[in-house]
């Protein structure tokens, strides 16, 4: 079997197993009211996760997340409420400005030769720090055209629920895998993330490839950003603190390892759908607090850095071997 | 169109990094249909020349011509696209990658914007058809064993350059079965006319699979010749040579052995590492250790410090049965290792000079038992001067140091250590002949103060010059032992030229 | 004496010289912050509260500064923080004796700071994906400890930690300067700095030569995680609560900042613990100053950003452009290439 599957098969037994157990103790957790929730819920953080899928994949890091989707939202509160710019329009700027913000880190970070962690950093920083720039107040967005958009659902047998945000993060997923197998980007990405110095001398246009990927980044932290500002109707400087890391939590819970070059755009969705599954069964049991879904996830995450660890191990052992076959 | 005309030449190729000529005037040419043998000893040159023709260097000095045309090497891509394709020994492959996209990663056929990969696996697998390979392209290519990873690194420039082909030690990590298979695909490819060069240790292959030879020693070529034309011995004379300036003692090995050899390693070995072996050193006793490069020689001296611990074997000191499993029981022991990569097992290049050379004996001494600074400065002034170490000031960083300067200092931080048993590994390498004859006379001087001492070398006419007794290694074997008359630069090339199971002449 | 003094003056010229024009932007932002006046058994101050607030960041970054220069990194120290605090407050408020409750939440530190140590030393995890594991996973224990609620408590010695003051000196002061003078003492009285400069440029060749590296990088994340939980406390003490989700939100970034203003690469080697402490007074003064200025304190955000970015500015033009490339070294190149 192939050894790379192996985090990837192991998320989706976790992930079922986990869901099984709900249904034992929940019977009613088995609805498409769940799903639907569990889609719609978790949309931000499953758009800002196939960006940092592909910043890990090339082996990088993305911290400005949280902080560039909190941006986003107070933009757009801004610019709808207080300047009467229409949303289209706003979203138009938004996405422009957060695409450009990450092509900018991918350059101080690929020219510059420093560490992504630390540029990411100066970056959540800045994009923080614009936020109050703007306000320091929650701003409520009202506006037809956000309510038409939350009016779009299509109700499914059993009452649940398919939203446009949540229909927007499955759509965002199948165009990340796409762009992951099928496209030359997507291969340069993989390519990066195994061996920068043989991607560069096999002819990867690192430099452009590396700018790209924080550029995607940056923009699927903004569209993250609307669908966060669609989901809460507001913009507020102080939200989405730390969703940069249940986005990296879920990338590696989804088998993607954290060095780079291995896992599934598929998988980071299984690992967004587990943390929405602890969150929903701690909302079901009622007694439990919500801190829990962080050790969960905590447990999870190091159970799958142990589990890569140790295959990298094995394989290295496995080619040290004087015969390969 | 004559096949017999050189694809490449270069004349009077010049290369220097700082203080340190890495290329000094060489000639090289390659025909087309022409396996051509590249040897040399670590630090010889072969890889600058290499970087140099695949455009990574820009040459200081000297000419590279294409068919008869002078051309400027850009960078790899250009290299690349005037048709010189290279195999670098590790693999430059992407191993997380399936064998297709390895292959045609950086041109992959598309389709409507996406990557035909219909397309590009049904030519992948015709690429690889060529030489009888029938792999699944689709899968990932670490699957595949590093001689298959091998064969499609080479399939892959031959098919993004198809002139010439540089392969800088592609056997080094295959088994026997794996090289047959690799040399099958060599021959095939010298049929279809490629240029190809071909780097390697193992003098065998050389006279398997070459037509010419050329050797290179110290950043110059030391000899040029078709394989047909060059008897193995002249070959392993050329390679090891004769470049030492200083005036040999040679009276060391006419010395009786010590009454009772302290250090005693009995079975000692260790799996895909080194075959077991037997050594014994007395104080007062230089060993030199012969062998090629890949024969086992940093190996042996890894295993003695405890850097990979041995899995058989034990060691006895004084009578005393004795476990190194790291180098801190090692250096405990009064042990000492100057280790082969001086770069990166050696210096810590941005500390002082000071401070490198009171490293080992602060290690030693333990965390909270510091070597007071006055002591620090008043040892590295001593051995600054005793070791003749060229600096303006103890304090400077040492990666600011030449070569041999570097290798004193790492001398000098084990010698702080007052250590019983000190083993160097290629103390003279990378560096000028000045710095080479007092290392020498060094290693001359520490024996005499009674020192244990385990050198080796490439250098065989060192080793005749300082050795008690000479251990000669091949294959990842201690073949044997030679002491007193029997230690003559042309025995010691003899039993490394020595093929597997013929007797030493 | 002479050539040993004003390189080392030199070298923290630009960060003496950036402190100084704080504070002087602070002056011009607020005429009295020199002003220190005495009261009450303690002293009051813009001055005092720079020191006071920087307290918890200086800690920090002393922890910090040992783990960069073995070119590591922890994340986890805002994280550890919240779960010492929390244990501190919790076991106040549960009764024991504070000096129990003390030593428990600085326990509890040394434990996660060694979890981090073996997973980077003896797994070999890179330190950013080893200490990540207890960034996300701390803030839940830290919940669990507190059962999901801030824990105020009334506790005089345990608040004394936070707004006491000795001979007239805010506590936090006096604990980061003792602490301070402690680690310089034990790290350049005895070998520690040497080896970890040593272990943080070359780790294979410390190796070589005798140094268990694996040992004392266990030591050095273990010591970075007692820092983060003398942080923790005194932060928890000083708002006479643990705050599971916001104490030390964002200070391991601080603490990594406050390393780089320093001068220690994030590459490992050499390091001052002095000039991380000068730098993480740095941002303490430019938050106090951006406060006393009327702007939100969120400003703060920006203005490190853009120190971030000038500071990677600079160090990579020296290691680049810098005299390296002038003398024809080819390090940075040819380690991109092999």
């Amino acid at each position: 079997m192939n050894t790379r599957l192996l985090p990837l098969y192991a998320t989706l037994l976790i992930c079922l197993i986990a869901y099984a157990a709900c249904l034992i103790q929940f019977p009613a957790m088995f609805s498409t009211r769940v799903a639907g929730n569990l889609l719609t819920d978790n949309a931000f953080l499953g758009i800002a996760a196939v960006g940092m899928t592909f910043v890990i994949l090339s082996g990088g890091i993305d911290l400005s997340v949280g902080s560039v989707i909190a941006f986003t939202g107070v933009l757009l509160a801004v610019l709808i409420t207080q300047h009467g710019v229409h949303p289209l329009v706003a979203f138009a700027v938004a996405l422009a400005i957060t695409t450009a913000f990450g092509a900018a880190m991918g350059i101080i970070i690929h020219y510059l030769q420093v560490p992504a962690f630390i540029v990411t950093l100066a970056g959540m920083f800045l994009a923080r720090g614009m936020c109050f720039v703007m306000t320091t107040d929650s701003i409520p967005i009202d506006h037809p055209f956000y309510a038409a958009l939350q009016g779009v659902f299509y109700r499914l047998p059993g009452g649940g629920r398919l939203t446009f945000i949540g229909c927007l993060m499955v759509a965002v997923f199948v165009v990340g895998m796409i762009i992951a197998h099928f496209s030359k980007f997507g291969s340069y990405i993989y390519a990066i993330g195994g061996n920068r110095s043989s991607a560069e001398l096999m002819g990867v246009p690192v430099a452009r490839t590396t700018i790209g990927i924080y550029a995607m980044s940056g923009f699927l932290s903004g569209l993250s950003g609307i669908v966060f500002s669609l989901y809460t109707s507001a913009g507020y400087s102080l939200a989405t603190v730390g969703v940069e890391l249940d986005a990296i939590a879920a990338v590696v819970i989804g088998g993607t390892l954290l060095t780079g070059g291995v896992g599934y755009v598929a998988g980071t969705f299984v690992g967004v759908i587990i943390q929405g599954l602890i969150q929903t069964y701690i909302v079901f049991d009622g007694t439990l607090s919500s801190w829990w879904t962080k050790i969960v996830v905590g447990v999870l995450l190091f159970s799958f850095i142990g589990l890569q660890r140790v295959l990298v191990v094995l394989s290295l052992r496995r080619s040290a071997a004087p015969t390969g076959g | 169109m004559t096949d017999k005309a050189n694809v490449l030449a270069v004349e009077g190729i010049g290369k220097s990094f700082v203080g340190f000529k890495a290329l000094d005037g060489v000639d090289f040419s390659i025909r087309a249909g022409e396996v051509h043998a590249l040897l040399g000893e670590n630090g010889a040159g072969k890889s600058t020349l290499i970087k140099v023709l695949t455009g990574v260097h820009q040459p200081d000095a000297g000419v590279i011509s294409l068919d008869g045309q002078p051309v400027h090497v850009r960078d790899t891509h250009h290299a690349q696209s005037l048709g010189i394709g290279t195999v670098y020994q590790e693999v430059n492959l992407l191993p997380n990658m399936s064998v297709a996209d390895n292959l045609f990663i950086g041109r992959q056929p598309t389709r409507y914007g996406f990557i035909d990969r219909r397309l590009m696996e049904r030519r992948a697998r015709e690429v690889l058809a060529q030489y009888d390979l029938h792999l699944d392209v689709a899968s990932d290519l670490s699957r595949y064993s590093v001689a298959i990873q091998q064969l499609v690194a080479i399939a892959r420039a031959v098919d993004m350059s198809g002139r010439i082909l540089i392969l800088d030690e592609p056997t080094a990590s295959l088994d026997r079965h794996e090289v047959e298979i690799l040399f099958a695909m060599i021959r095939r490819l010298k049929a279809r006319g490629l240029g190809i060069v071909f780097i390697t240790h193992f003098l065998d292959q050389v006279y398997e699979v070459c037509d010419h030879v050329t050797v290179l020693r110290n950043g110059k070529l030391a000899g040029s010749a078709p394989t047909s034309e060059l008897p193995k011995l002249d070959l392993v004379k050329m390679m090891l040579g004769r470049t030492l300036a200083v005036a040999t003692h040679g009276d060391r090995r006419h010395r009786p052995p010590p009454e009772e050899r302290q250090l005693s390693f009995k079975g000692v070995g260790r799996s895909r590492s080194i075959a077991p072996f037997d050594l014994d050193i007395g104080e007062g006793e230089v060993i030199g250790m012969a062998g090629l490069l890949g024969s086992g020689r940093t190996e042996t001296a890894k295993l003695l410090f405890g850097i990979d611990a041995a899995d058989k074997g034990e060691a006895w000191i004084d009578g005393r049965a004795v476990r190194i499993r790291t180098p801190q029981d090692a250096v405990a022991l009064g042990f000492g290792l100057c280790p082969e990569d001086r770069k990166s097992d050696g210096i810590i290049g941005d500390l002082s000079i000071r401070e490198n050379i009171a490293l080992a004996l602060q290690a030693h001494r333990g965390w909270f038992n510091r070597l007071p600074k006055r002591e620090q400065t008043a040892m590295a002034d001593r051995f600054v001067k005793a070791l003749d170490i060229r600096t303006t000031d103890i304090e400077k960083p040492v990666k600011l140091l030449s070569g041999g300067n570097q290798q004193k200092v790492i001398l000098a931080r084990w010698l702080a250590t007052n250590p019983r048993f000190l083993i160097l590994d290629e103390p003279t390498r990378g560096i000028d002949v000045g710095a080479h004859a007092e290392i020498i006379t060094l290693i001359n001087e520490l024996c005499d103060k009674g020192l244990a001492l385990l050198v080796i070398s490439s250098e065989i006419d060192e080793i005749v010059a300082y050795s008690n007794r000479v251990v000669v290694l091949r294959d990842r074997t201690h073949l044997g032992e030679l002491s007193g008359d029997e230690i003559t630069t042309s025995n010691i090339m003899q039993m490394i030229a020595t093929e597997t199971g013929e007797v030493p002449a | 004496m002479k050539n040993m003094f004003i390189p080392a003056a030199a070298r923290a010229a630009p960060q003496l010289g950036s402190l100084a024009l704080i504070l002087f932007l602070n002056y011009l932002a607020f005429p009295g912050f020199f002003e220190i006046r005495f009261q009450d058994g303690r002293l009051y101050g813009s001055l005092v509260d720079v020191l006071n607030r920087g307290a918890p960041i200086i800690i920090l970054a002393i922890g910090m500064t040992a783990v960069i220069a073995s070119r590591g990194v922890d994340l986890s120290v805002g994280a550890v923080m919240a779960v010492s605090g929390a244990l501190a407050a919790t076991m106040t408020v549960a009764g024991y004796p504070v000096p129990v409750a003390v030593i428990a939440a600085i326990g509890v530190g040394l434990l996660c700071g060694l979890w981090n140590g073996v997973l980077v030393a003896y797994f070999d995890l890179q330190p950013i994906v080893a200490t990540l594991i207890l960034m996300v996973t701390g803030r839940g224990i830290a919940q669990l400890i507190t059962e999901g609620s801030i824990v105020t408590f009334n506790e005089p010695g345990l608040i004394f930690f936070g707004s006491g003051a000795i001979l007239g000196i805010p506590v936090p002061i006096l604990i980061a300067a003792c602490l301070l003078a402690v680690t310089i003492v034990l790290v350049r009285r005895t070998a520690l700095g040497l080896l970890i400069e040593s272990i943080g440029v070359n780790r294979s060749a410390s190796s070589y030569a005798g140094l268990n590296s694996k040992l004392l990088l266990l030591v050095i994340y273990g010591f970075c995680g007692v820092c983060a939980a003398l942080a923790g406390i005194i932060i928890a003490a000083d708002i006479r609560g643990a705050d599971a989700n916001n104490a030390g939100l964002w200070l391991e970034l601080d603490a990594i900042l406050a390393v780089v203003i320093g001068g220690t690469s994030l590459f490992g080697g050499r390091f001052s613990l002095i000039m991380s402490a000068i730098g993480a007074i740095i941002i303490q003064a430019m938050n106090t100053g951006i406060l006393l200025s009327g702007f939100p304190p969120e400003y703060n955000l920006i203005l490190k950003a853009l120190v971030i970015i000038v500071i990677l500015l600079a160090q990579s033009f020296s290691s680049l452009g810098g005299w390296a490339f002038l003398k024809g070294e080819f390090r940075a190149k040819g380690t991109r290439q092999q």
